[in-house]
């Protein structure tokens, strides 16, 4: 087995995982109707990507886990996304400044890995990039809109971007197994995604009339299984039933 | 090895519909890319819409009970990938019996869709087909669909998204 690979699909599938369960916890508690129904679907797009990830990772590792298994059986050290995707969900404007964030890295992440010369990687971004296009769309509107909106909007989308900036250059980092997957013309060049990912920054926040914070005190250690106190109580909730009942079914 | 009769399983399999949108045929909506023999097993090759998409499990389940019911044995249902699905594969028909149902079809590629702002497109009411509409959300009821509405017969309706 390609110890690098596997490693390298399991830490994007998580990222989907634990986006898609925060996410989903937002089901019937959106701020409108419409938008509950957006933040689901995004939610959904997300599982279905992480499942397509877990697939592959399982079948790179041929010792028959299943999707489950990977998503309800690993404890927290054994999860590798990014601090980032498993920040709380706390009020409209985090939820929408964490999507925003995470959706412009997505997007060019994707771009790059449907070039891979894994073709299994490449299919996987192909189609998911479609998906990541009307995220895109949808959390850079909203943005824009309270940004741009009144003084109370202004200032709570303003707050929620400084919150969560320092979960930002995690995304960026290159370690040893990226840069080997890199040379291989497997994995993607974090570098020039983050290129992208500050053209579309810059864009959108000063559209929405705010202002890029500092970069300063950045989080780490996510694709190293090192958690922020967060995602212990999102596995708590998301592998509860399973661990309690093995094998259920609906 | 005796060969499988694959125009009678096409036959069979161009009467499925999408779970979700009930007057689509899974082969309109280019869900169905092929249907094949290996040994004494039919392998019928489905792709999903969206990664997410709920409605496959069904689907993979209605071409087994289908298939066997029609006599073959052996079923075998794969996904691919690659090519990703495009709304762009729709048929003239399918978007014609989509309007008729109530869904507005695709206005444009997936391509102009992802590269322009759902407000510069005019989608015509399937109701009362006037062009006075705007987008609500681009997202709806299920992953393939926008909510649109009508400002002229005042009544919502589902978009189905360029993809």
């Amino acid at each position: 087995m390609n110890h690098d690979l596997f490693q390298y699909v399991v830490r994007q599938a998580d990222n989907c995982m634990v986006l898609c369960q925060r996410l989903c916890a937002l089901g019937a508690q959106g701020p409108e109707l419409e938008e509950d129904i957006a933040l689901s679907n995004m939610s959904l797009d997300l599982l279905g990507q992480a499942r397509a990830l877990y697939n592959y990772a399982s079948t790179l590792e041929g010792k028959g886990r299943s999707e489950d298994d990977f998503a309800f059986m690993r404890d927290e050290r054994n999860w590798y996304n990014v601090h980032l995707v498993e920040q709380p969900n706390g009020d409209f404007g985090d939820v929408i400044a964490r999507q925003f964030v995470f959706d412009a890295w997505h997007i060019n992440y994707l771009k790059q890995l449907q070039t891979s010369t894994d073709s299994t990687l490449a299919a996987i971004a192909a189609k998911a990039i479609k998906e990541v296009t009307y995220h895109l769309r949808h959390s850079s509107q909203w943005v824009i809109r309270l940004g741009d909106g009144t003084d109370e909007s202004h200032r709570r989308m303003q707050r929620a971007i400084n919150h969560i900036w320092r979960f930002t250059p995690e995304l960026f980092m290159a370690d040893e197994l990226d840069q080997r997957l890199q040379a291989q013309g497997i994995g993607v060049d974090l570098a020039a995604v983050r290129m992208e990912w500050d053209n579309i920054i810059n864009s959108v926040l000063s559209e929405a009339t705010l202002t890029r914070p500092p970069e300063e005190h950045p989080a780490q250690g996510g694709r190293e299984g090192i958690h922020s106190e967060y995602m212990g109580y999102l596995l708590a909730e998301m592998q509860s039933l399973p661990r309690a009942m093995p094998g259920c079914q609906w | 090895m005796q060969a499988l009769d694959l125009s009678l399983a096409k036959e069979l399999l161009e009467q499925l519909t999408d779970p979700e949108i009930p007057v689509i045929t899974l082969s309109e909506m280019g869900i169905l890319r092929a249907v094949e023999q290996d040994n004494d097993t039919v392998v019928v090759t489905i792709t999903p819409t969206y990664s997410g998409c709920p409605a496959m499990q069904q689907i993979r389940e209605d071409i087994i009970s289908t298939l066997q019911q029609g006599g073959f044995a052996k079923v075998e249902v794969q996904s691919v990938l690659s090519p990703a699905w495009t709304t762009d594969w729709m048929t003239d028909n399918a978007k014609a019996k989509l309007r008729a149902y109530g869904i507005a079809p695709p206005v444009c590629t997936s391509q102009q869709a992802a590269t322009t702002q759902p407000i510069s497109f005019k989608v015509a009411c399937p109701q009362c087909g006037s062009m006075n509409t705007a987008v609500v959300s681009e997202f709806g009821s299920t992953s393939c669909k926008a909510l649109w509405r009508c400002k002229a017969c005042r009544e919502p309706f589902d978009y189905f998204k360029p993809f």
